[in-house]
Protein backbone atom coordinates (compact mmCIF):
# COMPACT_ATOMS: atom_id res chain seq x y z
CA UNK A 1 0.00 0.00 0.00
CA UNK A 2 2.47 2.40 1.06
CA UNK A 3 5.10 0.82 -2.20
CA UNK A 4 1.75 2.15 -4.59
CA UNK A 5 1.24 4.81 -2.97
CA UNK A 6 5.02 6.33 -3.15
CA UNK A 7 4.91 4.94 -6.69
CA UNK A 8 1.97 7.06 -7.54
CA UNK A 9 3.64 9.99 -6.25
CA UNK A 10 7.03 9.76 -7.77
CA UNK A 11 8.11 11.51 -11.14
CA UNK A 12 6.48 9.66 -13.90
CA UNK A 13 7.17 8.25 -17.29
CA UNK A 14 10.62 7.55 -18.54
CA UNK A 15 12.37 9.07 -15.61
CA UNK A 16 10.71 6.21 -12.98
CA UNK A 17 11.81 3.97 -15.39
CA UNK A 18 15.32 5.25 -15.52
CA UNK A 19 15.99 5.26 -11.83
CA UNK A 20 14.64 2.09 -11.12
CA UNK A 21 17.14 0.78 -13.59
CA UNK A 22 20.08 2.53 -12.08
CA UNK A 23 19.07 1.95 -8.73
CA UNK A 24 20.65 -0.11 -6.06
CA UNK A 25 20.31 -3.81 -6.60
CA UNK A 26 17.79 -3.69 -9.38
CA UNK A 27 17.64 -6.24 -12.35
CA UNK A 28 18.72 -5.51 -15.28
CA UNK A 29 15.29 -4.91 -17.27
CA UNK A 30 14.46 -5.95 -21.03
CA UNK A 31 12.01 -3.28 -22.15
CA UNK A 32 8.79 -4.36 -23.93
CA UNK A 33 7.42 -0.92 -25.70
CA UNK A 34 4.31 -1.44 -24.23
CA UNK A 35 3.20 2.51 -22.75
CA UNK A 36 2.22 1.89 -19.04
CA UNK A 37 4.16 -1.88 -18.47
CA UNK A 38 7.25 -0.65 -18.83
CA UNK A 39 6.48 2.08 -16.09
CA UNK A 40 4.56 -0.33 -13.76
CA UNK A 41 7.95 -2.78 -13.84
CA UNK A 42 10.40 0.28 -13.98
CA UNK A 43 12.08 -0.76 -17.02
CA UNK A 44 10.50 -3.84 -18.28
CA UNK A 45 10.71 -7.39 -18.18
CA UNK A 46 13.64 -9.30 -16.40
CA UNK A 47 16.71 -9.62 -18.65
CA UNK A 48 17.88 -12.93 -19.13
CA UNK A 49 14.80 -14.62 -17.40
CA UNK A 50 11.75 -15.78 -18.39
CA UNK A 51 8.51 -14.30 -17.67
CA UNK A 52 5.22 -16.03 -17.43
CA UNK A 53 2.31 -14.33 -19.32
CA UNK A 54 -0.93 -15.97 -18.44
CA UNK A 55 -4.73 -15.23 -19.26
CA UNK A 56 -7.27 -16.77 -20.52
CA UNK A 57 -8.33 -17.22 -24.43
CA UNK A 58 -7.91 -13.74 -25.75
CA UNK A 59 -6.61 -12.26 -22.98
CA UNK A 60 -4.15 -10.84 -25.57
CA UNK A 61 -0.63 -13.22 -24.43
CA UNK A 62 0.25 -13.83 -28.24
CA UNK A 63 0.01 -10.08 -28.81
CA UNK A 64 1.74 -9.03 -25.77
CA UNK A 65 4.78 -11.41 -26.46
CA UNK A 66 4.84 -10.25 -30.44
CA UNK A 67 4.99 -6.64 -29.33
CA UNK A 68 8.10 -7.38 -26.89
CA UNK A 69 9.83 -9.12 -29.88
CA UNK A 70 8.76 -6.57 -32.64
CA UNK A 71 9.98 -3.94 -29.98
CA UNK A 72 13.04 -5.52 -28.91
CA UNK A 73 14.26 -6.19 -32.98
CA UNK A 74 13.17 -2.74 -34.08
CA UNK A 75 14.26 -0.49 -30.90
CA UNK A 76 17.25 -2.26 -29.48
CA UNK A 77 18.59 -4.35 -32.15
CA UNK A 78 17.53 -7.22 -30.18
CA UNK A 79 16.33 -10.33 -32.40
CA UNK A 80 13.99 -12.73 -31.58
CA UNK A 81 12.76 -16.22 -31.84
CA UNK A 82 9.06 -16.71 -31.79
CA UNK A 83 7.95 -20.40 -30.77
CA UNK A 84 4.28 -20.89 -31.71
CA UNK A 85 3.01 -23.82 -30.19
CA UNK A 86 -0.89 -22.84 -31.27
CA UNK A 87 -1.13 -20.21 -34.36
CA UNK A 88 0.31 -21.12 -37.65
CA UNK A 89 2.69 -18.69 -39.20
CA UNK A 90 -0.39 -16.91 -41.26
CA UNK A 91 -2.57 -16.52 -38.35
CA UNK A 92 0.56 -15.11 -36.71
CA UNK A 93 1.33 -12.25 -39.03
CA UNK A 94 -2.32 -11.76 -39.69
CA UNK A 95 -2.98 -10.77 -35.86
CA UNK A 96 0.27 -9.03 -35.69
CA UNK A 97 -0.75 -6.88 -37.88
CA UNK A 98 -3.88 -5.64 -36.21
CA UNK A 99 -1.38 -4.45 -34.01
CA UNK A 100 0.75 -2.96 -36.58
CA UNK A 101 3.89 -5.39 -36.22
CA UNK A 102 4.71 -6.56 -39.47
CA UNK A 103 6.02 -10.17 -38.96
CA UNK A 104 7.52 -10.79 -42.42
CA UNK A 105 9.29 -7.26 -42.27
CA UNK A 106 11.17 -8.69 -39.45
CA UNK A 107 11.87 -11.59 -40.41
CA UNK A 108 13.10 -10.47 -44.09
CA UNK A 109 15.18 -8.46 -42.17
CA UNK A 110 16.73 -11.41 -40.52
CA UNK A 111 15.42 -9.97 -37.01
CA UNK A 112 12.98 -12.86 -36.37
CA UNK A 113 12.83 -16.43 -36.68
CA UNK A 114 9.50 -18.17 -36.77
CA UNK A 115 9.15 -21.35 -35.88
CA UNK A 116 5.61 -22.86 -35.76
CA UNK A 117 5.43 -26.52 -33.96
CA UNK A 118 2.58 -28.45 -35.38
CA UNK A 119 1.84 -31.48 -32.52
CA UNK A 120 -0.73 -33.73 -33.10
CA UNK A 121 -1.77 -36.52 -30.88
CA UNK A 122 -3.36 -38.56 -33.44
CA UNK A 123 0.09 -38.17 -35.58
CA UNK A 124 2.37 -39.66 -32.77
CA UNK A 125 2.55 -43.25 -31.04
CA UNK A 126 4.47 -43.59 -27.83
CA UNK A 127 6.55 -46.85 -26.76
CA UNK A 128 9.10 -46.33 -24.19
CA UNK A 129 11.17 -43.45 -22.31
CA UNK A 130 11.70 -39.74 -23.98
CA UNK A 131 12.53 -36.47 -23.38
CA UNK A 132 12.60 -33.15 -25.27
CA UNK A 133 16.33 -32.82 -26.29
CA UNK A 134 14.70 -32.22 -30.06
CA UNK A 135 12.86 -29.25 -29.16
CA UNK A 136 16.01 -27.94 -27.28
CA UNK A 137 18.11 -28.29 -29.90
CA UNK A 138 15.56 -26.93 -32.19
CA UNK A 139 15.23 -24.15 -30.34
CA UNK A 140 19.07 -23.96 -29.16
CA UNK A 141 19.94 -24.00 -33.38
CA UNK A 142 16.98 -21.15 -34.16
CA UNK A 143 18.62 -18.73 -31.57
CA UNK A 144 21.70 -19.74 -32.64
CA UNK A 145 20.91 -18.87 -36.36
CA UNK A 146 19.24 -15.53 -35.28
CA UNK A 147 21.80 -14.18 -32.66
CA UNK A 148 18.44 -14.21 -30.83
CA UNK A 149 18.24 -12.24 -27.72
CA UNK A 150 14.51 -12.79 -26.59
CA UNK A 151 12.40 -15.59 -26.99
CA UNK A 152 8.46 -16.56 -27.08
CA UNK A 153 7.03 -19.75 -26.17
CA UNK A 154 3.48 -19.66 -27.06
CA UNK A 155 2.15 -21.67 -25.54
CA UNK A 156 4.21 -24.70 -24.36
CA UNK A 157 1.56 -25.91 -22.92
CA UNK A 158 0.12 -27.32 -25.69
CA UNK A 159 3.06 -30.08 -25.37
CA UNK A 160 0.73 -31.67 -23.20
CA UNK A 161 -2.14 -32.09 -25.50
CA UNK A 162 0.55 -33.52 -27.73
CA UNK A 163 2.49 -36.23 -25.21
CA UNK A 164 0.96 -38.06 -22.52
CA UNK A 165 3.56 -38.40 -20.00
CA UNK A 166 2.71 -35.32 -18.40
CA UNK A 167 5.46 -35.89 -15.57
CA UNK A 168 8.34 -36.29 -17.78
CA UNK A 169 6.96 -33.72 -19.01
CA UNK A 170 7.22 -31.28 -16.22
CA UNK A 171 10.59 -32.04 -15.67
CA UNK A 172 11.52 -31.66 -19.27
CA UNK A 173 10.36 -27.85 -19.14
CA UNK A 174 11.71 -27.49 -15.96
CA UNK A 175 14.94 -28.18 -17.32
CA UNK A 176 14.27 -26.03 -20.46
CA UNK A 177 13.73 -23.04 -18.46
CA UNK A 178 16.90 -23.25 -16.88
CA UNK A 179 18.34 -24.35 -20.18
CA UNK A 180 17.37 -20.70 -21.54
CA UNK A 181 18.04 -18.91 -18.25
CA UNK A 182 21.85 -19.95 -19.09
CA UNK A 183 22.01 -18.76 -22.86
CA UNK A 184 21.18 -15.71 -21.43
CA UNK A 185 17.89 -14.76 -23.37
CA UNK A 186 15.01 -12.79 -22.25
CA UNK A 187 11.59 -15.31 -22.59
CA UNK A 188 8.15 -14.70 -22.53
CA UNK A 189 6.29 -18.00 -21.74
CA UNK A 190 2.65 -18.03 -22.17
CA UNK A 191 0.16 -19.94 -20.39
CA UNK A 192 -3.81 -21.07 -20.58
CA UNK A 193 -5.64 -19.55 -17.19
CA UNK A 194 -7.67 -22.51 -16.21
CA UNK A 195 -9.20 -23.82 -13.18
CA UNK A 196 -8.07 -22.20 -9.92
CA UNK A 197 -4.47 -22.38 -11.13
CA UNK A 198 -2.32 -19.67 -13.27
CA UNK A 199 -1.99 -21.81 -15.82
CA UNK A 200 -3.11 -25.40 -16.91
CA UNK A 201 -0.40 -27.31 -15.53
CA UNK A 202 1.11 -25.30 -13.31
CA UNK A 203 3.80 -23.93 -15.18
CA UNK A 204 3.88 -20.42 -12.30
CA UNK A 205 5.58 -23.35 -10.31
CA UNK A 206 8.81 -22.83 -12.66
CA UNK A 207 8.48 -19.49 -13.75
CA UNK A 208 9.01 -17.63 -10.83
CA UNK A 209 10.58 -14.62 -11.88
CA UNK A 210 7.93 -12.79 -13.16
CA UNK A 211 4.37 -13.50 -13.78
CA UNK A 212 2.21 -11.19 -15.33
CA UNK A 213 -1.94 -11.81 -15.37
CA UNK A 214 -4.18 -11.26 -18.42
CA UNK A 215 -7.67 -10.44 -17.90
CA UNK A 216 -10.67 -9.89 -19.89
CA UNK A 217 -14.12 -9.36 -18.14
CA UNK A 218 -17.31 -8.72 -19.68
CA UNK A 219 -19.64 -6.77 -17.81
CA UNK A 220 -22.54 -5.22 -19.25
CA UNK A 221 -21.80 -6.57 -22.75
CA UNK A 222 -18.45 -5.14 -22.53
CA UNK A 223 -15.33 -6.28 -22.43
CA UNK A 224 -12.68 -4.94 -20.44
CA UNK A 225 -8.71 -6.08 -20.67
CA UNK A 226 -6.87 -5.98 -16.98
CA UNK A 227 -3.35 -6.64 -16.51
CA UNK A 228 -1.73 -7.20 -13.30
CA UNK A 229 1.89 -8.03 -13.00
CA UNK A 230 1.51 -10.66 -9.79
CA UNK A 231 5.16 -11.12 -9.12
CA UNK A 232 8.53 -9.53 -10.06
CA UNK A 233 10.99 -10.98 -7.90
CA UNK A 234 14.03 -8.68 -6.94
CA UNK A 235 12.10 -5.46 -7.83
CA UNK A 236 9.21 -3.00 -6.83
CA UNK A 237 6.07 -3.00 -9.11
CA UNK A 238 2.92 -1.52 -8.80
CA UNK A 239 0.53 -4.61 -7.64
CA UNK A 240 -2.69 -3.03 -9.17
CA UNK A 241 -4.73 -4.02 -11.32
CA UNK A 242 -4.19 -1.98 -14.37
CA UNK A 243 -7.03 -1.86 -17.55
CA UNK A 244 -5.61 -2.19 -20.88
CA UNK A 245 -6.56 -1.19 -24.47
CA UNK A 246 -4.78 -3.01 -27.65
CA UNK A 247 -5.19 -1.26 -30.51
CA UNK A 248 -3.51 -0.57 -33.93
CA UNK A 249 -0.86 1.01 -32.44
CA UNK A 250 -0.04 -2.52 -29.99
CA UNK A 251 -1.38 -2.70 -26.02
CA UNK A 252 -0.81 -0.17 -24.38
CA UNK A 253 -1.37 0.23 -20.08
CA UNK A 254 -1.79 3.48 -18.73
CA UNK A 255 -0.93 4.15 -15.16
CA UNK A 256 -2.62 7.52 -15.81
CA UNK A 257 -0.61 9.35 -13.76
CA UNK A 258 2.13 9.33 -16.18
CA UNK A 259 0.44 10.86 -18.99
CA UNK A 260 1.37 13.84 -21.15
CA UNK A 261 4.67 15.04 -20.20
CA UNK A 262 6.92 14.51 -22.90
CA UNK A 263 5.72 16.19 -25.61
CA UNK A 264 6.89 19.31 -26.97
CA UNK A 265 5.00 22.44 -25.52
CA UNK A 266 4.53 24.59 -28.52
CA UNK A 267 4.19 28.48 -27.92
CA UNK A 268 2.13 28.86 -31.15
CA UNK A 269 -1.31 29.81 -30.65
CA UNK A 270 -4.65 28.59 -32.31
CA UNK A 271 -7.90 30.51 -32.09
CA UNK A 272 -10.70 29.43 -30.42
CA UNK A 273 -13.20 31.12 -33.31
CA UNK A 274 -14.67 33.11 -30.59
CA UNK A 275 -12.84 36.69 -30.39
CA UNK A 276 -14.11 37.50 -26.90
CA UNK A 277 -13.08 33.64 -25.56
CA UNK A 278 -9.28 34.24 -27.30
CA UNK A 279 -9.12 37.18 -25.35
CA UNK A 280 -10.37 35.00 -22.08
CA UNK A 281 -7.24 33.00 -22.51
CA UNK A 282 -5.02 35.73 -22.74
CA UNK A 283 -6.03 37.32 -25.86
CA UNK A 284 -4.32 34.19 -27.73
CA UNK A 285 -6.76 31.62 -27.98
CA UNK A 286 -5.60 27.90 -27.05
CA UNK A 287 -1.86 26.50 -27.92
CA UNK A 288 -1.53 24.49 -30.59
CA UNK A 289 -1.19 20.68 -29.71
CA UNK A 290 -3.62 21.64 -26.12
CA UNK A 291 -6.37 19.15 -25.29
CA UNK A 292 -9.51 21.21 -24.41
CA UNK A 293 -12.52 19.87 -22.48
CA UNK A 294 -15.93 22.04 -22.63
CA UNK A 295 -18.11 20.86 -20.43
CA UNK A 296 -21.36 21.55 -19.69
CA UNK A 297 -25.55 20.66 -19.43
CA UNK A 298 -27.61 20.22 -22.61
CA UNK A 299 -28.27 23.37 -24.71
CA UNK A 300 -25.23 25.21 -23.17
CA UNK A 301 -23.90 25.75 -26.26
CA UNK A 302 -20.83 23.27 -26.26
CA UNK A 303 -21.33 22.41 -30.36
CA UNK A 304 -21.99 26.01 -30.96
CA UNK A 305 -18.11 27.10 -29.69
CA UNK A 306 -16.77 23.49 -31.35
CA UNK A 307 -18.48 24.86 -34.63
CA UNK A 308 -16.56 28.19 -34.40
CA UNK A 309 -13.18 26.49 -33.21
CA UNK A 310 -14.03 24.53 -36.38
CA UNK A 311 -14.68 26.80 -39.11
CA UNK A 312 -11.72 29.17 -37.34
CA UNK A 313 -9.48 26.19 -38.44
CA UNK A 314 -10.64 25.95 -42.05
CA UNK A 315 -10.82 29.37 -42.42
CA UNK A 316 -7.03 29.21 -41.92
CA UNK A 317 -6.43 26.53 -44.50
CA UNK A 318 -6.47 24.02 -41.96
CA UNK A 319 -8.19 20.56 -41.44
CA UNK A 320 -10.15 19.56 -39.28
CA UNK A 321 -11.73 16.25 -38.29
CA UNK A 322 -14.86 16.16 -36.34
CA UNK A 323 -16.25 13.09 -34.37
CA UNK A 324 -19.91 13.33 -34.01
CA UNK A 325 -21.47 10.74 -30.98
CA UNK A 326 -25.04 12.37 -31.24
CA UNK A 327 -25.89 14.44 -34.82
CA UNK A 328 -25.86 13.06 -38.00
CA UNK A 329 -23.55 15.38 -40.20
CA UNK A 330 -26.68 16.92 -41.57
CA UNK A 331 -27.66 17.65 -38.38
CA UNK A 332 -24.53 19.48 -36.94
CA UNK A 333 -24.38 21.40 -40.20
CA UNK A 334 -28.06 22.77 -39.79
CA UNK A 335 -27.98 23.68 -36.63
CA UNK A 336 -24.89 25.25 -37.13
CA UNK A 337 -26.02 26.98 -39.69
CA UNK A 338 -28.98 28.43 -37.54
CA UNK A 339 -26.10 30.27 -35.39
CA UNK A 340 -24.51 31.62 -38.82
CA UNK A 341 -21.96 28.99 -38.73
CA UNK A 342 -21.78 27.25 -42.11
CA UNK A 343 -19.69 24.39 -42.15
CA UNK A 344 -20.70 22.66 -45.08
CA UNK A 345 -18.38 25.19 -47.21
CA UNK A 346 -15.52 23.48 -45.74
CA UNK A 347 -16.56 19.68 -46.29
CA UNK A 348 -17.11 20.59 -49.84
CA UNK A 349 -13.55 21.81 -50.07
CA UNK A 350 -12.27 19.02 -48.32
CA UNK A 351 -11.30 20.67 -45.20
CA UNK A 352 -13.43 19.25 -42.66
CA UNK A 353 -14.34 15.86 -42.91
CA UNK A 354 -17.01 14.76 -40.06
CA UNK A 355 -17.28 11.13 -38.85
CA UNK A 356 -20.84 10.28 -37.34
CA UNK A 357 -21.51 7.24 -34.96
CA UNK A 358 -22.77 5.78 -32.93
CA UNK A 359 -21.00 5.74 -29.62
CA UNK A 360 -23.09 2.37 -28.91
CA UNK A 361 -22.12 0.45 -32.30
CA UNK A 362 -19.03 -0.31 -31.39
CA UNK A 363 -17.49 -1.29 -27.85
CA UNK A 364 -14.34 1.02 -26.50
CA UNK A 365 -12.02 -0.57 -28.25
CA UNK A 366 -13.02 -0.13 -31.69
CA UNK A 367 -13.71 3.36 -31.68
CA UNK A 368 -10.34 4.17 -30.38
CA UNK A 369 -8.89 2.06 -33.40
CA UNK A 370 -11.34 3.70 -35.98
CA UNK A 371 -10.35 7.12 -34.36
CA UNK A 372 -6.64 6.55 -34.78
CA UNK A 373 -7.09 5.25 -38.13
CA UNK A 374 -8.81 8.43 -39.08
CA UNK A 375 -6.40 10.74 -37.46
CA UNK A 376 -3.27 9.00 -39.27
CA UNK A 377 -4.77 8.72 -42.64
CA UNK A 378 -6.15 11.81 -42.46
CA UNK A 379 -3.68 14.28 -40.70
CA UNK A 380 -5.95 17.18 -39.52
CA UNK A 381 -4.98 19.65 -37.31
CA UNK A 382 -7.22 20.19 -35.19
CA UNK A 383 -9.98 17.47 -34.38
CA UNK A 384 -13.21 17.90 -32.18
CA UNK A 385 -15.00 14.97 -29.84
CA UNK A 386 -18.73 15.94 -29.71
CA UNK A 387 -19.77 15.00 -27.07
CA UNK A 388 -17.08 12.50 -25.42
CA UNK A 389 -19.65 11.73 -22.79
CA UNK A 390 -21.21 9.51 -24.87
CA UNK A 391 -18.56 7.21 -25.07
CA UNK A 392 -19.23 6.65 -21.37
CA UNK A 393 -21.94 4.14 -22.29
CA UNK A 394 -20.04 1.58 -23.80
CA UNK A 395 -17.03 1.57 -20.92
CA UNK A 396 -16.79 2.29 -17.11
CA UNK A 397 -14.86 5.50 -16.27
CA UNK A 398 -11.28 4.62 -16.04
CA UNK A 399 -11.60 3.14 -19.30
CA UNK A 400 -12.98 5.79 -21.05
CA UNK A 401 -10.30 7.91 -19.50
CA UNK A 402 -7.41 5.42 -20.08
CA UNK A 403 -8.65 5.76 -23.78
CA UNK A 404 -8.56 9.64 -24.13
CA UNK A 405 -5.35 9.40 -22.37
CA UNK A 406 -4.35 7.20 -25.54
CA UNK A 407 -6.09 9.56 -27.97
CA UNK A 408 -4.63 12.58 -26.13
CA UNK A 409 -1.13 10.81 -25.64
CA UNK A 410 -1.10 10.50 -29.73
CA UNK A 411 -2.51 13.87 -30.95
CA UNK A 412 -0.37 15.75 -28.74
CA UNK A 413 2.82 14.22 -30.28
CA UNK A 414 1.44 15.54 -33.59
CA UNK A 415 0.73 18.62 -32.19
CA UNK A 416 -3.20 18.08 -33.37
CA UNK A 417 -5.49 20.89 -31.05
CA UNK A 418 -8.41 18.84 -30.07
CA UNK A 419 -11.47 19.95 -28.41
CA UNK A 420 -13.95 17.32 -26.22
CA UNK A 421 -17.27 18.71 -25.09
CA UNK A 422 -18.87 16.76 -22.08
CA UNK A 423 -22.13 16.30 -21.25
CA UNK A 424 -22.88 17.08 -17.53
CA UNK A 425 -26.03 15.86 -15.90
CA UNK A 426 -28.00 18.56 -14.95
CA UNK A 427 -29.05 16.82 -11.46
CA UNK A 428 -25.55 16.99 -9.98
CA UNK A 429 -22.71 19.27 -9.11
CA UNK A 430 -21.67 20.45 -12.79
CA UNK A 431 -17.94 19.56 -12.20
CA UNK A 432 -18.41 16.24 -10.91
CA UNK A 433 -18.41 13.58 -14.12
CA UNK A 434 -15.51 15.78 -15.65
CA UNK A 435 -12.95 15.63 -12.60
CA UNK A 436 -11.51 12.28 -13.83
CA UNK A 437 -11.40 13.50 -17.81
CA UNK A 438 -10.80 17.02 -16.62
CA UNK A 439 -7.29 16.16 -15.39
CA UNK A 440 -5.75 15.19 -18.66
CA UNK A 441 -6.56 18.39 -20.26
CA UNK A 442 -4.65 21.35 -20.61
CA UNK A 443 -7.55 24.14 -20.96
CA UNK A 444 -10.94 22.88 -19.09
CA UNK A 445 -13.97 25.55 -19.76
CA UNK A 446 -17.54 25.12 -18.12
CA UNK A 447 -20.88 26.04 -19.64
CA UNK A 448 -24.07 27.02 -17.62
CA UNK A 449 -27.48 27.87 -18.54
CA UNK A 450 -28.07 31.08 -16.26
CA UNK A 451 -31.29 32.13 -15.24
CA UNK A 452 -30.79 35.50 -13.88
CA UNK A 453 -32.96 38.83 -14.73
CA UNK A 454 -36.14 36.19 -15.50
CA UNK A 455 -34.40 35.18 -18.04
CA UNK A 456 -32.28 32.49 -19.67
CA UNK A 457 -28.32 33.45 -20.44
CA UNK A 458 -25.47 31.11 -20.51
CA UNK A 459 -22.14 31.59 -19.21
CA UNK A 460 -19.00 30.61 -20.04
CA UNK A 461 -15.63 30.19 -17.43
CA UNK A 462 -12.30 28.75 -17.40
CA UNK A 463 -11.65 26.43 -14.80
CA UNK A 464 -7.85 25.80 -16.21
CA UNK A 465 -5.66 27.07 -19.01
CA UNK A 466 -2.09 25.24 -18.82
CA UNK A 467 0.90 27.63 -19.54
CA UNK A 468 -1.77 30.63 -20.21
CA UNK A 469 -2.48 33.68 -18.19
CA UNK A 470 -6.67 33.70 -18.38
CA UNK A 471 -9.21 35.42 -16.93
CA UNK A 472 -11.17 33.18 -14.19
CA UNK A 473 -14.28 35.67 -14.60
CA UNK A 474 -17.36 33.98 -15.81
CA UNK A 475 -18.77 35.74 -18.79
CA UNK A 476 -22.12 36.01 -20.09
CA UNK A 477 -22.64 35.27 -23.92
CA UNK A 478 -25.65 34.80 -25.98
CA UNK A 479 -25.86 32.45 -29.16
CA UNK A 480 -27.08 34.76 -32.06
CA UNK A 481 -27.79 34.32 -35.49
CA UNK A 482 -24.46 35.73 -36.09
CA UNK A 483 -22.55 33.13 -34.07
CA UNK A 484 -21.48 32.70 -30.53
CA UNK A 485 -21.20 36.47 -28.92
CA UNK A 486 -19.52 37.27 -25.17
CA UNK A 487 -20.91 40.24 -23.95
CA UNK B 1 -5.76 -59.79 -37.01
CA UNK B 2 -5.29 -58.42 -40.28
CA UNK B 3 -1.99 -56.83 -41.38
CA UNK B 4 -1.32 -55.17 -44.31
CA UNK B 5 2.83 -54.75 -45.02
CA UNK B 6 4.10 -52.83 -48.05
CA UNK B 7 6.21 -54.04 -50.06
CA UNK B 8 9.20 -51.47 -48.94
CA UNK B 9 9.20 -49.03 -45.27
CA UNK B 10 12.10 -46.36 -45.59
CA UNK B 11 12.57 -45.48 -41.61
CA UNK B 12 14.24 -42.60 -39.85
CA UNK B 13 15.39 -42.71 -36.31
CA UNK B 14 16.27 -39.09 -34.62
CA UNK B 15 18.19 -39.38 -31.76
CA UNK B 16 20.43 -36.54 -29.85
CA UNK B 17 23.92 -37.81 -29.11
CA UNK B 18 24.72 -41.66 -27.87
CA UNK B 19 22.02 -41.63 -24.90
CA UNK B 20 21.29 -44.44 -23.39
CA UNK B 21 18.00 -44.07 -24.72
CA UNK B 22 19.30 -44.01 -28.09
CA UNK B 23 21.01 -46.79 -28.15
CA UNK B 24 18.05 -48.96 -26.60
CA UNK B 25 16.31 -47.24 -29.71
CA UNK B 26 18.05 -48.45 -31.99
CA UNK B 27 18.90 -51.73 -30.78
CA UNK B 28 14.47 -52.49 -30.06
CA UNK B 29 14.20 -50.79 -33.59
CA UNK B 30 17.17 -53.40 -35.45
CA UNK B 31 15.38 -56.18 -33.80
CA UNK B 32 12.09 -55.61 -34.45
CA UNK B 33 12.35 -54.85 -38.20
CA UNK B 34 14.49 -58.20 -38.50
CA UNK B 35 11.78 -60.08 -37.25
CA UNK B 36 8.64 -58.64 -38.63
CA UNK B 37 10.28 -56.62 -42.19
CA UNK B 38 13.28 -58.80 -43.01
CA UNK B 39 14.50 -57.66 -46.48
CA UNK B 40 11.76 -54.41 -46.65
CA UNK B 41 12.91 -51.95 -44.55
CA UNK B 42 15.97 -49.39 -44.66
CA UNK B 43 16.88 -47.74 -41.36
CA UNK B 44 18.62 -43.86 -41.44
CA UNK B 45 20.00 -42.67 -38.26
CA UNK B 46 19.81 -39.16 -37.92
CA UNK B 47 21.85 -37.35 -35.01
CA UNK B 48 20.31 -33.60 -34.46
CA UNK B 49 23.22 -32.71 -32.52
CA UNK B 50 25.02 -33.43 -36.02
CA UNK B 51 22.26 -31.84 -38.28
CA UNK B 52 20.44 -29.53 -35.90
CA UNK B 53 18.39 -27.95 -38.58
CA UNK B 54 16.50 -31.09 -39.52
CA UNK B 55 14.93 -30.56 -36.05
CA UNK B 56 12.58 -28.09 -37.56
CA UNK B 57 12.36 -29.22 -40.71
CA UNK B 58 11.51 -32.74 -39.76
CA UNK B 59 9.29 -31.42 -36.92
CA UNK B 60 10.76 -33.45 -34.18
CA UNK B 61 10.51 -32.61 -30.41
CA UNK B 62 11.02 -35.74 -28.89
CA UNK B 63 13.95 -38.03 -29.40
CA UNK B 64 14.17 -40.70 -30.14
CA UNK B 65 11.79 -40.30 -32.70
CA UNK B 66 11.06 -42.97 -35.11
CA UNK B 67 9.38 -42.06 -38.91
CA UNK B 68 8.25 -43.82 -41.38
CA UNK B 69 8.41 -42.32 -44.36
CA UNK B 70 7.72 -44.46 -46.69
CA UNK B 71 4.63 -46.08 -47.15
CA UNK B 72 2.53 -42.94 -47.02
CA UNK B 73 1.10 -41.87 -44.71
CA UNK B 74 4.37 -39.96 -42.26
CA UNK B 75 3.81 -41.79 -38.93
CA UNK B 76 5.59 -41.16 -35.97
CA UNK B 77 6.66 -43.33 -33.09
CA UNK B 78 8.41 -41.14 -29.53
CA UNK B 79 10.14 -43.07 -26.97
CA UNK B 80 12.76 -45.67 -26.61
CA UNK B 81 10.81 -48.15 -28.59
CA UNK B 82 10.96 -50.40 -25.73
CA UNK B 83 6.96 -51.32 -26.10
CA UNK B 84 7.06 -53.07 -29.34
CA UNK B 85 3.43 -53.49 -29.59
CA UNK B 86 2.79 -49.85 -29.48
CA UNK B 87 5.97 -49.53 -32.55
CA UNK B 88 4.00 -52.20 -34.33
CA UNK B 89 0.98 -49.72 -34.23
CA UNK B 90 2.82 -46.93 -34.81
CA UNK B 91 4.28 -48.63 -37.85
CA UNK B 92 0.85 -49.45 -39.04
CA UNK B 93 2.01 -52.82 -38.57
CA UNK B 94 -1.18 -54.22 -36.12
CA UNK B 95 -4.72 -52.42 -36.05
CA UNK B 96 -4.81 -49.86 -33.20
CA UNK B 97 -6.43 -51.47 -30.20
CA UNK B 98 -6.75 -48.72 -27.31
CA UNK B 99 -6.09 -51.09 -24.61
CA UNK B 100 -2.85 -51.75 -26.13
Amino acid sequence: MTRDGRRRKSAPGRRAGTRARRGRGSLPKAPTGITGLDEITGGGLPRKRATLVCGGPGSGKTLLATQFLAHGALAHGEPGVFMSFEERPEELAENSRSIGVDLEDLRARKLLLLDYVHIDRSEIVESGGYDLDGLFIRLGHAIKTIGAKRVVLDTIEMLFSGLSDAFALRAELQRLFQWLKARGVTTIVTGERAGTGLTRHGLEEYLTDCVILLDQRVTEKQATRRLRVLKYRGSAHGNNEFPFLIDDHGLSVVPITSLGLDYPASTEHVSTGVAGLDEMLGNKGYFRGDSVLVSGTAGTGKSSLTAHFADAACRRGERCLYFAFEESMNQITRNMRSIGVDLEPWVRRGLLRIHAQRPTAHGLETHLVAMHGHIDQWQPNVVVVDPVTSLVAVGSELEVKLMLARLIDVMKSRQITVVFTSLTDTGGPPERTDVGVSSLMDVWMLLENLEARGERTRGIQIVKARGAAHSSQAREFALTDRGLALQ
Amino acid sequence: MTRRIARSYRLRLYVAGQTPKSITAIANLKRLCERELAGRYRIEVIDLLEHPHLARRDEILAVPTLVRRLPPPIRKVIGDLSNQERVLIGLGLQPADDEA
